[in-house]
């Protein structure tokens, strides 16, 4: 069902823990101490709070990201790239031969705007869903001081690469990012430049570990250099990703350090296909019919290559690209 | 707390391992320093294919030839050291086939626009409208995010782990 008109809306709050219901098309979306409710007309859903709020401040700042971000096995998004899906069991067996599924289909503008509605409403001073769980305070318990920050942080994403002049920065410590406790082990020397009178800045080359290493988010890529459409996304990550990422086209892994695990279920049905242990060094292509979610036991670099050529999501879904990147015998 | 953070060398790498119930070829997991461990200095082995796009392992070691692309490519060095010098093209000598980079039949009689001496976790622009070259004085290696070109070497069955055993 498409809402081309939906607006989110606030239909109370509740006396006792001080928290806003929200309303958005037929999904109804309320928290008390410990969970956050979802509602659609055919059904509920129970979710965590601390991964229902850390995968909705994502799903902002990703501006919903390429294909299918499941916040948990039954409630997530789809990104059309001007519309986004907000579904409910859609993809989950057991919830489709219940009949007990449920999807609409929004401009992403109403979804974001409801999703922020939400979040800053149900985050409150000392909780930072962006930071890994040692860096920041719970969220769960009644509403506390509203946060005055911004709370969603989005992409950076470097047009052609960081720290060209008039392109993103690095981080830095000017910028506000010191390195993480879990990268002060590494040497943060800067590559040398060496440039001949006349091309003074027509050179450049950055620490990227370093950047990597100062980030004040989790799960959370920024772009560091585009060839084309071919984009190099970097981005730390510690404890579990929390979404379930169902991508709408082949990506690829490459780990720069340390050791991330990722379960592999089957994209429509959430049916298990294994593991993956990723370790420094390791690539692996995350093929476009799975969904996929990834434990970080340690603070680790990863490298993300994503196409970015605009449409290939239809080109997948129709079949006319294969759901795997390279074929050999 | 402290935090010992794993990178891998040339010398030293643990492969991660994969264990799934799909075709193991969808996933083409390889790693970097185990390529380069196989290659030929400046073979330029795709571990990653976007379509067009790949990222590009280079074992590098000596001095390469020149090299130039019709785009801008990046390499981030994950082993060891390397000098990247640079020499600005004229117009009619910038290469304009479709994509990827291409070895020059010798060193271009343009001007040096300098060199960037990079080690592990650099990032470096190898900027379109310039011929570049790699140098080791020690086995070091790059990863190139590019176009697939003619240089890139695709040989998918012989750095892929077909087989579910970590090592």
């Amino acid at each position: 069902m498409t809402v081309p008109d939906a607006r989110v809306e606030r239909t109370g709050t509740d006396p006792d823990t001080g928290y806003s219901s929200f309303r958005l098309g037929s999904f109804t979306f309320r928290r008390d101490e410990y969970f956050a409710h979802v509602g659609w007309p055919k059904g509920s859903h129970i979710i965590e709070v601390d991964r229902f709020l850390r995968a909705m401040v994502r799903d902002i700042g990703w501006g919903f990201f390429y294909g299918w971000i499941f916040f948990d096995d039954l409630f997530g998004t789809t990104n059309h790239y001007g519309t986004v899906d907000i579904f409910a069991g859609a993809y989950d067996r057991a919830s489709r031969e219940a009949g007990i599924d449920w999807l609409e289909t929004f401009p992403a503008e109403a979804v974001r705007e409801a999703f922020e509605a939400i979040s800053q409403d149900w985050i409150s001073e000392g909780y930072d869903p962006l930071n890994a769980p040692l860096e920041t305070g719970s969220p769960i318990g009644p509403k506390g001081k509203p946060r005055t920050d911004p709370l969603v942080r989005s992409f950076i994403a470097a047009d052609r690469m960081l720290g060209l002049p008039g392109d993103k920065p690095v981080r830095s410590d000017a910028t506000g990012h010191p390195i993480k406790r879990a990268f002060a082990d590494l040497d943060y020397e800067a590559p040398v430049i060496e440039c001949e009178p006349g091309f003074e800045g027509q050179l450049h080359a950055i620490n990227l570990f370093e950047h990597i290493a100062r980030s004040d988010v989790t799960w959370n890529p920024s772009i560091s250099a585009v060839t084309r459409a071919n984009i190099c996304c970097v981005t730390s990550e510690e404890h579990m990703l929390p979404v379930i990422h169902g991508n709408d086209r082949n990506e690829w892994f490459i780990q720069l350090t340390d050791e991330i695990h990722w379960t592999i279920a089957d994209k429509n049905s959430g049916a298990p296909r294994g593991r993956v242990v990723m370790r420094a060094g390791d690539v692996c292509a995350m093929p476009a019919d799975i969904r996929h979610q990834g434990f970080a036991p340690k603070r680790a670099m990863l490298m993300v290559m994503e196409n970015g050529t605009p449409g290939l999501e239809t080109r997948y879904a129709s079949g006319e690209l294969k759901p795997y990147p390279v074929e050999f015998g | 707390m402290a935090y010992r953070t794993e990178v891998g060398s040339l010398q030293s790498y643990r492969k991660g391992l994969i264990e799934v119930d799909d075709d193991l070829r969808k996933y083409a997991f390889s790693n970097i320093f185990e390529v380069a461990g196989t290659s030929a200095p400046f073979e330029r082995v795709a571990v990653v294919q976007n379509l067009d796009y790949v990222a590009e392992v280079v074992r590098v070691e000596g001095a390469s030839g020149w090299y130039a692309a019709p785009h801008d490519e990046f390499a981030i060095v994950m082993d060891g050291e390397v000098a990247f010098t640079f020499i600005r093209l004229a117009e009619g000598q910038v290469p304009a086939h479709g994509g990827g980079a291409v070895l020059l039949s010798g060193e271009p009689n343009g001007p040096r626009m300098g060199r960037v001496i990079a080690r592990r976790g650099h990032q470096v622009l190898l900027p379109h409208g310039a011929a570049y070259r790699m140098a080791a004085e020690a086995p070091a290696v790059a990863i190139v995010q590019t176009v697939d070109g003619p240089l890139t070497v695709k040989r998918w069955a012989g750095i892929c782990r077909l087989e579910g055993e970590g090592r």
